[in-house]
């Protein structure tokens, strides 16, 4: 069999041979490299083996072929191609040692959705979402979810006006939006009152995500934080209102703080800020990040004032990724009125003759998750919703209640709020959190264990998220598995650089020993610090 | 008494889709209905209703992959759940990630020593990768300003008329003053020396375009590079290169790899290219790469704990879907280098099948060039009838989406249809879409022009002042000029160019 790859010119022809002259040529690099004859380099040549090769290729299986023994370029692309199943089973069997998503207690991310929702993302997996000309049905299925949000946080939306907000990637796009909204406003106030303009900054509480820290080191933006305490793990509104100064662009509050899952007090730091801004006439507007605690205030604590029944609040972001009940991938941001979106930040296409105001940092991406947001808000509707969430609360309190049993542990987390247990050990002498953490991976649950942001980073605490798919029997299954961990550890004999240290004393001399075993404790501590130091990973 | 009652209950479990009265009800469409409504119904009602969108796979106005391998879908639907952002959660998901951006640093010939690791990041796609790529600029430029004692506060950037429109808004939201070099006729790409004229001191960097996405064609970044190096040279300047590379990334490499257009070159520091559009991965994936790790403001970078070891992440997005990332993985491996290869080589194959054809029909000028991005871009020779815009909408009955839209400033009474070849869009499709094409052609030769023209022609019959109609016939036509034009200003960067 003879191949001159680079001959081939015509590309039907090209087309039709082009499994088989893959093959051939990958064979040759393989079975017969003492010729020297390398895959990638094409020539003349004969192959003697080609027979048997190709034979392999079709009759083989998976995990018989030569591609399950040879090792894959890691860093570079590979010179040949190789099956399609063959490829899928690589990757594939390489994926099961990622952690199962299902059993990822860290994650408020959605996890689950109804075999229907994965047909309809499967069906529109290969539409681009900014293709609004092409498919004006998804443009308009996202212009509706825009509306039934406006409407569940209560914006003044006349009867025949259209919300305005848009779809975005996640919170991480909302929030920078919305930042980037208020800061331009602010520029324009202060250029049209010939003030200087260069120095902005945002008032949040020290819990916020990390995105904030990002957008306000990305659109330079000063962040001021306000610090937590010992037992109080959410901003202090009285403490955030003192720190608004004339350059403060906005203050941002957050409904279901993402370390104990506790609502902010937005209705006074409103009460507080409106009477700060009588006094200074300086107007400072309040964002909030409904993230988490979005889809879950409205059905469950429907009295509850933290949305645009609040005058100063102009913008609310809200994952709909988390608690909106849809895969990761999407988020949504919603402005008060058209006033509150500087008109030189949105870019106008033409949709259909209509004009299609968009104000995004992402172009091109899916269409999967916007529809998948709008089914789960015409399957569920409020009466779904609120039972959905209703569940998980039920589940959370259950939790609870099996670790309170333990009498191992402090409850940190309120009930009223986001459905997690957040929890950290009475005494956490023999062993910390991080190691219950790190013991119950071996169950398959993965549970993060981080400490406190500055002014309570001596608190470390465990957290569960409680959602749609963790059901009253996992929840079970959970409490007595972390009373199996508890039991090993007790049994084990304290961690392994404690013992050197221990080891140490009966060697060496007093008081050195002593330092050694604080410096080491030190070192674990810090350690464990550094790893858990990360608000990226633990709060999404 | 209800009698009917009985029969209302067992309604739901009994009845089929179309028999429930869900699909009677209208859907409240702005507030959150009140009550739940059967998975079945549900899923119907949305899937009837997007019936009413395009059809991807015909969607010829986009560069953006609309076809991958059922292996694919298989893995992609698996790992939908999977939260890319919990990399110490799913570690292998990470690496794989990392394992992407070293094998397209490699490809894009980044000055990699043996197991140095690639400077580099996914992202939703190149929109994201430009802003990141743009505030690397700006803070890198910001920082030597300031170490010179010289105001930091007037930055901006030299690109073509033709950018995409993320371009804009990456100036505009990040306080960047925007230079574009006009086009002119015949010659739709950044001119390199018009380019470095512009560049001053305070320019973060010069952005060129493999690929441009009004005609594919690539602009000469070798070029530029050699002017620049003098430039900076004289000045003591040290004006950097982007290569948006986000349709010509995947191209380049496979068709012409002899073509100098990436890290070979000294300026060129960072690249960004579209893991969704030639990479071949469904939308929702963009990777953007830099030269070395000194090109990357270290102030930017977050850094997250991943299994014990360091993580730097740089991003705008958070939360995300893995999905992408694990495609873009297994068509790398899939295809490998071969693969890439030969699709490229069909793609560029069906452009010419359909460019002769077009030829054939002896109507069309060819705008594209047959070197660059396999996509076919042609205007009317004679649009005094009949223009693109109406060869566009009646196309879309025949199912074909092919846009039209008029050049950018300077070049803007140039009209153009685009088509852009994907790996799915086949010869026997290329075939047929001539076919269309010249079917589209007799008809419109058949219709008397636009009805506006007709009006005016009832007009002179209807012997008013000849010399007034004549202004009348003008001015109508200007004013549909003028709307046509107005309709697409407003879409085409927007719209076209995906």
């Amino acid at each position: 069999m003879y191949f001159l790859h680079s001959s081939i010119q015509s590309s039907s022809y090209f087309f039709n041979l082009f499994e088989f002259s893959t093959i051939t040529r990958s064979k040759d690099s393989i079975i017969a490299p003492t010729v020297g004859v390398l895959g990638g380099v094409s020539g003349k040549k004969m192959v003697v083996t080609t027979t048997i090769s190709s034979s392999d290729e079709h009759i083989h299986c998976t995990f018989g072929s030569r591609y399950a023994r040879s090792s894959l370029p890691r860093f570079k692309m590979p010179a040949d191609s190789m099956p399609k199943d063959v490829a899928y089973q690589i990757v594939n069997d390489e994926l099961l040692l990622d952690g199962n998503p299902r059993l990822n207690l860290a994650s408020f991310v959605t996890t689950w959705m109804e075999e229907e929702c994965d047909k309809l993302i499967m069906g529109s997996i290969n539409k681009n979402y900014v293709d609004m000309d092409e498919y004006p049905v998804t443009t308009e299925l996202q212009n509706r979810c825009v509306n039934m949000i406006a409407h569940l946080f209560n914006a003044p939306v006349g009867e025949n006006e259209t919300a305005i907000g848009v779809g975005t990637v996640g919170s991480s796009e909302a929030i920078m939006l919305a930042g980037l909204a208020f800061k331009r406003k602010w520029q324009a106030k202060r250029k049209a009152e010939g003030k200087p303009y260069d120095k902005p900054n945002i008032v949040t509480g020290a819990n916020v995500q990390v995105c904030w820290e990002k957008f306000a080191r990305y659109f330079e933006v000063e962040l001021k934080e306000v610090k937590l305490r010992e037992g109080y793990y959410v901003m202090d509104p009285a403490k955030a209102v003192e720190m608004v100064d004339e350059n403060t662009i906005c203050v941002a509050a957050i409904l279901g703080s993402t370390l104990t899952g506790e609502y902010e007090d937005v209705k006074l730091l409103n009460e507080l800020l409106t009477e700060k801004n009588k006094e200074t006439g300086w107007d400072t507007p309040i964002h909030v990040d409904a993230a988490s605690g979005g889809f879950i205030a409205p059905f469950l604590h429907p009295e509850l004032e933290w949305d645009f029944r609040l005058p100063l609040v102009k913008s609310i972001n809200v994952s709909g990724h988390k608690y909106g009940l849809v895969y990761a991938g999407i988020g949504w941001v919603v402005w008060r009125s058209k006033d509150d979106l500087p008109e030189e930040l949105v870019f106008h296409i033409n949709y259909l003759g209509s004009d299609q105001p968009t104000f995004t940092l992402n172009f091109s991406k899916g269409s999967s998750q916007i529809i998948a947001q709008y089914y789960q808000f015409i399957r569920l509707g409020f009466e779904g919703y609120k039972s959905v969430m209703q569940n998980c609360m039920e589940n959370a309190r259950l939790l609870k209640e099996g670790l309170v049993k333990t009498g191992q542990f402090e409850i940190i987390s309120k009930d009223a709020g986001v459905p997690l247990v957040a929890f950290s050990l009475k005494d956490s002498s023999k062993f910390t959190v991080f190691h219950i953490a790190e013991a119950l991976r071996k169950f398959g649950w993965i549970v993060p264990a981080y400490t406190m942001p500055a002014d309570a980073e001596h608190v470390a605490v465990l957290r569960v998220v409680i959602r749609e798919d963790f059901s009253h029997s996992l929840a079970q299954r959970l409490v007595s598995d972390f009373e199996k961990v508890i039991k090993e550890l007790d049994e084990l004999p304290p961690r392994a650089s404690v013992k050197t240290a221990h080891v140490t004393v009966d060697k060496a001399n007093g008081p050195q020993v002593k330092k050694n075993i604080v410096e080491s404790q030190r070192e674990i501590c810090s350690h464990w610090k550094k790893i858990a130091d990360k608000k990226t990973s633990s709060v999404c | 008494m209800v009698l009917s009652k009985t029969a209302s209950q067992s309604d739901v479990s009994v009845h089929c889709t179309f028999g429930s009265r869900y699909v009677r009800d209208s859907l409240p469409r702005f507030k959150l209905p009140d009550n739940s409504i059967p998975k079945e119904a549900a899923y119907q009602i949305i899937n009837d209703e997007l019936m009413l969108d395009g059809n991807p796979r015909l969607n010829l106005a986009s560069f953006v992959t609309t076809w991958m391998e059922p292996e694919c879908d298989k893995l992609i639907m698996a790992s939908i759940n999977k939260n890319y952002v919990d990399m110490d959660e799913y570690p292998v998901t990470t690496e794989l990630q990392n394992r992407c951006v070293n094998i397209i640093a490699h490809l894009f010939n980044a000055p990699l020593e043996d197991g140095q690791a690639a400077v580099g990041v996914g992202t939703v796609g190149s929109s994201e990768a430009i802003m990141l790529a743009g505030l690397a600029f700006k803070r890198k430029w910001q920082n030597k300003m300031k170490e010179l004692g010289k105001p930091y506060d007037k930055p901006n950037i030299v690109t073509g008329a033709n950018v995409q429109v993320c371009w804009e808004k990456f100036a505009r939201y990040f306080e960047v003053e925007l230079k574009e070099v006009k086009l002119r006729d015949g010659y739709y790409v950044m001119d390199p020396e018009k380019a470095v004229e512009m560049v001053d001191e305070n320019t973060i960097c010069v952005a060129a375009i493999l690929g441009s996405t009004l005609n594919g064609e690539f602009e000469d970044v070798k070029l530029l590079n050699d002017l620049l190096l003098k430039k900076n040279k004289e000045t003591g300047w040290d004006t950097p290169i982007h290569v948006d590379a986000a349709s010509g990334g995947f191209i380049a490499p496979f068709l012409y790899p002899e073509l100098e257009w990436d890290f070979r070159l000294p300026l060129v520091k960072s690249i960004n290219v579209s893991g969704h559009k030639y990479g071949l991965v469904y939308a929702g994936i963009g990777w953007v790469v830099w030269r070395t790790k000194t090109d990357l403001p270290e102030e930017l970078i977050f850094h997250i704990n991943y299994l014990g070891a360091d993580q730097p992440t740089f991003t705008l997005n958070f939360s995300k879907g893995s999905s992408q990332v694990i495609a873009q993985y297994y068509q790398l491996i899939r295809l490998g280098y071969e693969g890439y290869q030969n699709i490229m080589e069909n793609c560029q194959e069906n452009a010419m099948v359909l460019k002769q054809g077009l030829e054939r029909t002896g109507r069309f000028n060819i705008i594209s060039k047959d070197h660059g991005v396999p996509l076919v871009a042609f205007s009317l020779k004679d649009s005094t009838r009949h223009n693109e815009f109406e060869i566009s909408e009646t196309l879309r009955r025949f199912g074909w989406i092919v846009p039209a839209y008029t050049m950018p400033p300077d070049a803007q009474h140039v009209t153009v249809l685009r088509v852009v070849i994907r790996e799915d869009f086949s010869r026997t499709l290329a075939e047929r879409l001539v076919l269309d094409i010249e079917k589209v052609v007799h008809e419109l030769d058949s219709l008397p022009a636009r009805v506006t023209e007709k009006l005016a022609a009832t007009a002179v019959m209807e012997e008013h002042p000849p010399a007034m109609v004549k202004k009348t016939a003008i001015q109508v036509q200007r004013e549909i000029t003028a709307a046509w034009r107005k309709l697409v200003a407003d879409k085409k960067k927007t719209n076209g160019v995906c």
